[in-house]
């Protein structure tokens, strides 16, 4: 098994919007080939009539009645934002 | 004098009961208790009411309770309504002590992925309390608190359990709401309870499961039986050679091990080897696939503008690269990658894909067992509580530690930890794995096996 580039490093931080520094760059380009390796193991079997399982449980459709609820203020929903106006959460430009 | 160390929470209601403590003396004994674990990240003062008080993870949101989830992403963040579980604990009366130590976004086995510094052993304070769950843990097994709520997602209830020498059951996935719990692996998170005894463990697990309208993954759960079983007769236990035999497992622990199992036949159970091939040799690649895929996505929430931690830049892309990297330890930023990578176009299929295949292998492994045995039986963790930092450069090495606790995870089957035992001084768990919705016939299994083994869960420095 290959191990995974500097450039796939950074191209996989940049999909996760990860800014790392060098150093994390070098020590994540080790860390992440060990570890892909490790899991790689998974393509050893001969899966070719197994179905994919999503989820542990055999349950589909949960309905809910279709009443409105309380919902939380708008004081509480913005409790925590970092930054406000008025509605909005405020961010930097895009 | 309330001995914190030994009292249950069913012997800490009787008291009550009886008014031979008041609620606030016995919040009082907990809280007065200095924690020399790192156990708590924030203690509560007394809420009032004369309820049994609880340590609940960090990872379990509490209205004007602050929630870290362990992380510096998540350091000021106070959330504005209970979870679920919070909310049934309330009703029930039970008093929040304060919000326990945990890995990042319970990512680890160790608790030493926490932001705020490693919990660690009450039986010895240069080891880990294991993880992710070691400051509830801590907290139960140290006379922090008679009771904890953990969450589990490969292991971080029963481990530390194991690890730490008491009680934890990870529920059948959708028997416990996760509305509100800080999300890691969403098809794999299972909030549940961390006790002293077994007793005490099917009552706070009463008190927790359920089906919520705000978590769709819920289902109806079978009512709930405090057990009282004595023996095992009739009971059919397997033995996977694989889980008492991979490479790693500590002498000491099969040694505690046998013996558990030896009292189980004496208690009339029949005990027969048996065999999941794969879901041991593949259950903890498929995990780290299929759990870093989930996280990748559930972390992205972490933007820097609804909540949470917020690093300045020149635009919002800039702001969020920033954010996310000031705010994630290394273990989040590792999975969020994997995750990221499996996820990505053109490895979708090799990776992800193929690692939710595996987990229909390892389901149907699973299921086969249960048409001949009642519960699967194994050591819960291969080695006692190892030294703090021993592991914490290696995370391959790390991720082994779950390699007995993941492949019934995988398939959503519920798993129960006691303690059977000592190896160099340390306590050895023993794991219970039954079909999904079995946690009756778990807890009485395991309440006729704590009879008969009878160990101390006070650690022996603190006798």
């Amino acid at each position: 098994m290959a191990r995974i580039t500097k450039e796939e490093v950074l191209h996989v931080a940049r999909l996760a919007r990860l800014e790392l520094s060098e150093a994390e760059v070098a020590k994540f380009q080790e860390q992440l080939s060990d570890i892909l390796e490790a899991i790689s193991k998974v393509s050893e079997l001969d899966l070719s009539d197994v179905p994919p399982t999503a989820h542990p449980l055999e349950i589909e459709n949960a309905w809910a009645e279709d009443v409105p609820r309380p919902c939380l203020s708008e004081d509480e929903v913005f409790a925590n934002a970092p930054d406000r106006s008025g509605d909005y959460f405020r961010t930097p430009p895009a | 004098m309330i001995d914190t160390l030994r009292l249950t929470a069913e012997g800490a209601k009787e008291l009550l009961d009886k008014k031979e403590v008041s609620g606030a003396e016995l919040f009082a004994a907990y809280a007065g208790r200095e924690d020399e674990y790192n156990a708590f990240l924030h203690r509560c003062g007394d809420p009032g009411g004369d309820g049994i008080p609880i340590a609940i993870k960090d990872i379990i949101g509490t209205k004007g309770i602050p929630t870290t989830a362990g992380s510096k992403i998540l350091e000021n963040y106070v959330p504005v309504y209970d979870a679920t579980v919070i909310a049934n604990c309330k009703a029930h009366g039970l008093r929040i002590l304060g919000k326990t130590n945990t890995d990042e976004f319970a990512m680890g086995s160790s608790t030493e992925n926490s932001a705020y510094g490693p919990a660690c052993n009450p039986w010895d304070l240069s080891r880990v309390p294991g993880g992710s769950g070691g400051g509830s843990a801590a907290a139960v097994s140290g006379g922090l608190a008679p009771w904890a709520l953990g969450s589990d997602t490969g292991g971080s209830i029963k481990q530390p359990a194991a690890l730490c020498g008491h009680v934890g059951l990870r529920p059948t996935y959708g028997t416990v709401s996760r509305y509100g719990v800080v999300s890691f692996a969403s098809s794999l998170d299972q909030v549940g309870p961390v006790a002293k005894n077994v007793r005490d463990c099917a009552y706070l697990y009463s008190i927790i499961s359920g089906r919520d309208a705000n978590d769709s993954t819920t289902v109806d759960v079978p009512a709930v039986e405090l057990p009282t079983a004595e023996d095992l007769k009739g009971l059919r236990i397997g033995v996977p050679k694989e889980m008492n035999g991979v490479a790693g497992i500590e002498p000491g622990v099969t040694a505690a091990v046998s013996r558990a199992l030896e009292l189980a036949e004496s208690l009339g159970a029949s005990v027969e080897e048996c065999s999941l091939p794969r879901s041991v040799d593949y259950g903890v690649a498929c995990y780290y696939l299929v759990a870093p895929a989930e996280a990748s996505a559930n972390l992205s929430r972490y933007d820097g503008v609804r909540y949470g931690l917020r690093v300045d830049g020149d635009d919002f892309r800039e702001m969020i690269m920033r954010t996310r990297d000031a705010g994630f330890g290394d273990e989040p930023k590792r999975r969020i990658m994997i995750g990221t990578y499996a996820l990505s176009s053109g490895y979708y299929d090799a990776y992800y894909g193929t690692a939710q295949k595996v987990r229909t292998v390892i389901r149907r492994e699973h299921e086969e067992l249960f048409q001949r045995f009642d519960v699967i039986v194994s050591p819960t963790s291969p080695t006692v509580a190892f030294p703090i930092g021993a592991k914490i450069d290696d995370p391959v090495a790390m991720y082994m530690n779950d390699v007995l606790t993941i492949p019934s995870c995988m398939a959503g089957l519920p798993g129960l930890n006691i303690p059977c035992g000592l190896s160099e001084g340390l306590p050895v768990g023993l794991q219970l794995i039954g079909p999904q919705f079995a946690e009756n016939a778990l807890f009485r299994m395991a309440h006729a096996l704590e009879q008969a083994i009878g160990f101390d869960v006070v650690p022996e420095r603190l006798r």
